[in-house]
């Protein structure tokens, strides 16, 4: 049998999942012997304009995706990846429940792009409207499954690399992770 | 003094007249979920998580606040079951911003233990993401509206045990708040003695030392258990 092929994607969220990937330590070894990166963030594949990069997402066994869902890239991108995946992950918080990045659906788009681009800017005070460089905001910050369909969910704010681990590797062997406080935590 | 026997989830078990059917459950090693049921306080079923099923009542019946009954069947976690409690505490997350990541209690939360229990991987409705108030007005203790999940034991803690009864319930359906007389700000009310118990009983990150910070808060209710030692030693009588 080949490898499996793994591709992770990073939307709204601060890449502390993806930080606590690489806190697999050891294991990143192992996971090495058995699965090949195809696509990811931490991978030299660098992207400047998000969509047009995605288009060339390869077909893969498991996409990992960290952060919530904020802007109309997000969405393009998601949909992509959702398609060339046989399995999708939510991975972490931000991803599943909107976590931090959601903080800003107490307030319109509009006030929070008035705060940061005009009232708290020193210089420069414009909001940007030149949607290839900055892609425009959703009016809700929403959960990825609220946008596809999400096959697990590895919850956490990072996700522990125990976590991480533990779900890879009851997919690799063909196993459906169980959702408990032993293998998962919220926050 | 008369004892009942009845079956909790295919186990033969007995109690005494006036045991509630969570009472019985615990005292046999079976586990029902709840929150706004504590020791100490006056049973009220308004969260719903520990309903349960008995043979030949059309309803299902709050366990807390259900009394044992001579030949009664109970069946506390059938599918049917399952389904509404998962329901419930994604409502409940929905509802309020939980945020985890970022709320005191994070590690150490009623409603967080729920979640593991009920197997909430996620939830499943649309958060409604409603603006709520912090009131960080008292000298000692803040609270945040956006946690709270109406379980009503700060609005009982206070009352029955501390006897200030600071705390009341108003507005209704979704915008039903727990409120200061007036709702004037916690700060001002003269009624507080800056005791404590109500942060303590609240199971969620809505009452919390003003100083503490994310994750950081680890509640204690030794405080009912003594009193209620006491009660029983019929040292102090409500
Ligand atoms: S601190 Fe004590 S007196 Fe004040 S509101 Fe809470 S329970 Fe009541
Ligand atoms: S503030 Fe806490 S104790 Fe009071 S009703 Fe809300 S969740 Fe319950
Ligand atoms: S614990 Fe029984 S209804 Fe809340």
């Amino acid at each position: 049998m080949g490898k499996v092929r793994i591709g992770t994607v990073w939307l709204g969220g601060c890449s502390g999942c993806h930080m606590s990937f690489l806190d697999l330590d050891e294991r990143l070894i192992e996971l090495s012997q058995v699965a090949e990166f195809m696509s990811s963030p931490i991978t030299d594949w660098k992207l400047h304009t998000p969509i047009k990069e995605y288009q060339d997402y390869p077909e893969v066994d498991i996409t990992l995706v960290e952060g919530a869902v904020v802007n109309t890239d997000n969405v393009e991108v998601l949909k992509i990846v959702r398609e060339r995946s046989k399995i999708l992950i939510a991975f972490g918080d931000c991803a599943i429940t909107g976590n931090v990045p959601a903080y800003r659906n107490l307030f319109k788009v509009e006030d929070v792009l008035n705060s940061v681009y005009i009232e708290k800017a020193t210089h420069n005070q414009h909001v940007p409207s030149d949607r290839v460089v900055v892609p425009r905001l959703l009016g809700k910050v929403v959960p990825i499954s609220h946008v596809v369909k999400v096959d697990y969910f590895l919850t956490g704010c990072p996700p522990s690399a125990d976590s991480i681990w533990y779900t890879i590797k009851c997919l690799l062997e063909n196993k459906q992770p169980e959702f408990s406080r032993e293998n998962y935590r919220y926050g | 003094m008369s004892v009942v026997t009845l079956k909790i989830d295919d186990i033969e078990c007995t109690g005494k007249v006036g045991q509630t059917i969570l009472e019985v459950a615990k005292e046999n090693n079976v586990q029902i979920p709840v929150l706004c049921d504590l020791k100490g306080l006056t049973p009220v079923a308004a969260c719903r998580l520990c309903l349960v099923e008995v043979e030949g009542l059309p309803k299902l019946v709050p366990a807390c606040a259900t009394k044992i009954q001579e030949g009664m069947v109970v069946k506390t976690n059938t599918e049917k079951l399952k389904n509404y409690k998962r329901m419930i505490v994604e409502l409940l997350f929905s509802e309020g911003n939980h945020i985890c990541a970022s709320c005191v209690v994070n590690g150490h939360c009623e409603l967080q233990d729920l979640g593991y229990m009920v197997g909430m991987d996620h939830v499943r409705f649309d958060y409604l993401w409603q603006s709520f108030k912090i009131d960080s007005s008292h000298p000692k203790f803040v609270m945040d509206q956006s946690k709270c999940v109406k379980c009503t034991r700060c609005i009982r803690v206070c009352d029955e045990v501390e006897g200030a009864h600071v705390w009341d319930l108003r507005g209704r359906g979704i915008n039903v708040r727990v409120s200061t007389g007036f709702d004037e700000p916690w700060g001002q009310n003269k009624d507080c003695t800056q005791c404590g118990k109500c942060v303590q009983v609240c199971p969620v990150g809505a009452l919390f030392d003003k100083n503490a910070t994310s994750s950081e808060m680890i509640k204690d209710r030794s405080f009912l258990q003594r009193i209620l030692e006491g009660r029983e030693a019929k040292i102090w009588v409500r």
